[in-house]
């Protein structure tokens, strides 16, 4: 646990300040950010208009957003619809007060040293799935007090995606537990000190990458505010303000995961691994850890623009069947084999080592098993429409056009034989054709 | 008595959930009194947190808050949005036996809570030695291993419970989006969205149908509904519009024919070209 007993009433309200200063200007910073890196995947420049590298666009728009029109609609439900943006907003704003930024730093000028992290304490992560849940509330119930069709569908549609994705999130932080053996976000750093989690916990990491976007509703999991089907989901009716606090809350959002999985899984404010055997850990103190998280943080959030950039949106069945059917259970296995494996050490006094033999053992089993059972035959090609009887495709089966599937040939065109043999037949005599040509005609005959 | 802070926290918190807990009572709409349930819950959750159990107070946020109540809250909008209850007394009396019940409990409770005297509490130190959340895991996974075990098995079989008895056996082949699609094309069905009501044609409005490249009107491009319901504007007919155009050209005369040239002109040189 981190020490905060030099900490009074005056640090903390600083230190909280600062969070809120630091998380909209991150903010400002990501919307830029975003719309910078998704243009250049495109090929094209992004904002570059105002200021250096258009980088007071965000600012900008923030303006333009709180000073248009407020429109409350004519069917809201006037008191939900008001403090729905601000839970968004609220529940956004509290989870970073448990992420480390660094270890103890000195206070530049004085002699106070305090913690870089506002508080922790013994559950600070089941706190951060707790905000996010509550957070959840400010979606749905904006959706509902719109009183209109799209918003509503998109209110459900995210509630339900939230709690299943949150389910996976839960279980593949469930294993960190077990590693580390605490919920603390400070002793969960202290216990990256050898190595960071991702290394032995990667399955689990991968897990908490996919259902982080799910979580924060952002490409290719934004379905509930897909455009081409709600419009924009449960923002349909916001404006003005309210709609930049929903927006506000997205991107805080993000930070959010992106701090989570840094400080879970890449070991926090850590050094990563060459800089950090420099002249006896000389990174890992003072305010340079601050930049290593940061550093992290925004790969984090690069990670995510990436996505973005690069899948297409998922249908809904499909993503609710891949978060059921794939990730959940796929998570519960992996806490299985963690537990296993924590407790075999535990309890019976195995070194890491045979356990890690043990693994690559059963593994090469499994994989050289595999390689020597009989494959599984493809389907008939009997199935496949525009199989004619003599098993010649036929590309008008059933009276309609049907383009060939693999294993099945497309035969010559019937057109492409009539062009031929009119080439041929009008080669010599055509007075419109180049010379060349009819010269390599004539070679021909 | 606990200590300052706490003692503040106490009065500011409690009220509030008490107002809440009214609200409960008194709302109208299910969403609102959702909403109050919610409120007390995470005030419980703030207070137990005070009171030295943490683990309690966030767990019942994440279970209870983030997952019950929202499956509450997500019925309740997709079922009964605006479904408000019915004031009308169904059982003969049911109103006075109802207030006589209520009364009685309110006096119970007053005459046993202003009685009560809390002690000073004790262990509280050597439970949470260390660290609250594992002197919880020592407790249940030691001298309470076998309610837990019982515990989670019951909830299991609940849940199974619930996927048996709504799981409904597939009598035919599933119909997926490839099938649909085979169906349409079979069907002889337009594989293309309908078009649009009303944009192609004279005028653009829901109930106007398209014309299609003859001018005929296209009856598909008008919603259902509006065609069940006989609200379906008829599309202009060419009688219509060649009674518009007359009544144009008579209105302005000196115009027609200079309109009416520009048309020819584009067409002549393409002819001539044509001839090349």
């Amino acid at each position: 646990m981190v020490d905060f007993s030099n900490d009074t009433f005056w640090t903390y309200l600083i230190k909280a300040v600062l969070i809120i200063v630091f998380l909209l200007t991150s903010v400002l910073l990501a919307i830029w950010f975003e719309r910078k890196v998704v243009a250049r995947m495109q090929v094209r420049p992004g904002p570059n208009v105002h200021g250096p590298f258009g980088l007071l666009q965000s600012l900008a728009d923030a303006m333009k957003l709180l000073l248009k029109e407020d429109i409350t609609v004519k069917a809201a439900d006037k008191f939900v619809y008001l403090i729905a943006p601000m839970i968004a907003v609220f529940c956004s704003l509290l989870t970073f007060a448990v992420i480390p930024f660094g270890p103890q730093v000195r206070i530049p000028f004085t002699d106070f040293t305090t913690p870089a992290q506002l508080t922790d304490f013994p559950v600070a992560v089941l706190y951060i799935l707790a905000c996010a849940s509550v957070g959840v509330y400010g979606i749905i119930l904006g959706g509902w007090a719109s009183g209109s069709t799209y918003p509503l569908l998109g209110a459900v549609r995210s509630t339900a995606q939230v709690i299943s994705y949150e389910l996976a999130m839960g279980l593949s932080l469930v294993s960190v537990f077990i590693v580390v053996g605490s919920m603390s976000t400070g002793a969960i750093v202290d216990g990256q000190t050898d190595y960071w989690l991702i290394l032995p916990l990667f399955p689990a990491f991968l897990i908490y990458v996919i259902s982080m976007v799910g979580e924060t509703n952002r490409l290719p999991f934004d379905l509930p505010e897909a455009e081409g089907e709600l419009v924009s989901g449960y923002m349909t009716e916001y404006s003005s303000m309210k709609f930049a606090w929903f927006f506000l809350a997205e991107y805080i959002n993000m930070i959010n995961v992106s701090a989570v999985a840094t400080t879970l899984f890449l070991g926090g404010w850590r050094a990563p691994f060459p800089i950090s055997a420099i002249n006896d850990g000389m990174f890992n103190e003072g305010w340079w850890p601050v930049l290593w998280f940061l550093v992290k943080m925004w790969l984090f959030m690069f990670l995510f623009v990436w996505i973005r950039g690069t899948l297409l949106r998922l249908r809904y069945d499909q993503f609710m069947r891949f978060g059921w059917k794939v990730l959940i259970p796929f998570a519960l296995g992996w806490i299985v084999c963690v537990s296993v494996i924590r407790g075999l050490r535990e309890f019976h006094d195995v070194n890491l080592q045979t356990v890690g033999v043990v693994i690559f053992g059963v593994a090469l089993v499994v994989i050289v098993v595999l390689r020597f059972l009989p494959e599984k035959p493809p389907p008939a090609p009997a199935e496949l429409p525009g199989s004619g009887a003599d098993g010649v495709f036929d590309p008008f089966a059933a009276g309609y056009p049907v383009p060939p599937m693999p294993g099945q040939k497309l035969p010559p065109s019937p057109r492409a034989e009539r062009r031929a043999r009119a080439a041929i037949g009008a080669g010599a005599p055509s007075p419109t054709a180049p010379s060349s040509t009819t010269g390599k005609d004539d070679d021909d005959e | 008595m606990a200590s300052g802070g706490e003692a503040i926290l106490f009065w500011c918190v409690a009220p509030l959930m008490v107002l809440a807990a009214l609200g409960l009572l008194f709302a109208r709409k299910a969403v609102h009194a959702t909403l109050c349930i919610v409120f007390v819950m995470i005030c419980l959750a703030v207070l137990y947190v005070a009171q030295e159990a943490p683990f309690l107070g966030i767990v019942q946020v994440v279970v209870y808050t983030g997952a019950v109540m929202m499956l509450f809250l997500f019925v309740i909008m997709l079922v009964g949005v605006d479904a408000s209850d019915s004031l009308v007394e169904t059982i003969k009396g049911q109103r006075f036996a109802g207030w006589l019940c209520g009364l009685g409990l309110g006096a119970i409770l007053v005459g046993v809570i202003t009685r009560v005297s809390f002690p000073e509490g004790v262990g509280l130190a050597t439970a949470n030695l260390e660290t609250n959340p594992v002197g919880l895991a020592r407790i249940l996974f030691s001298d309470f291993v076998f309610d837990l075990e019982v515990v989670g098995i019951l909830l299991i079989t609940a849940a199974l419970a619930a996927l048996t008895l709504t799981h409904k056996a597939r009598l035919t082949a599933r119909v997926g989006q490839k099938e649909m699609a085979d169906a349409r094309v079979l069907g002889g069905k337009s594989l293309v969205p309908l078009p649009a009501p009303g944009v192609y044609a004279q005028r653009n409005a829901m109930d106007v149908p398209a014309l299609d490249p003859h001018g005929q009107p296209i009856e598909a491009s008008v919603s259902r509904v509006l065609r069940v319901r006989g609200q379906e504007r008829g599309a202009p007919l060419e009688g219509e519009l060649n009674l518009l155009t007359e009544l144009k050209a008579s209105s302005q005369t000196p115009t027609g024919p200079e309109r009416a040239a520009p048309d020819v002109d584009p067409a002549a040189p393409a002819e001539t070209e044509e001839e090349h």
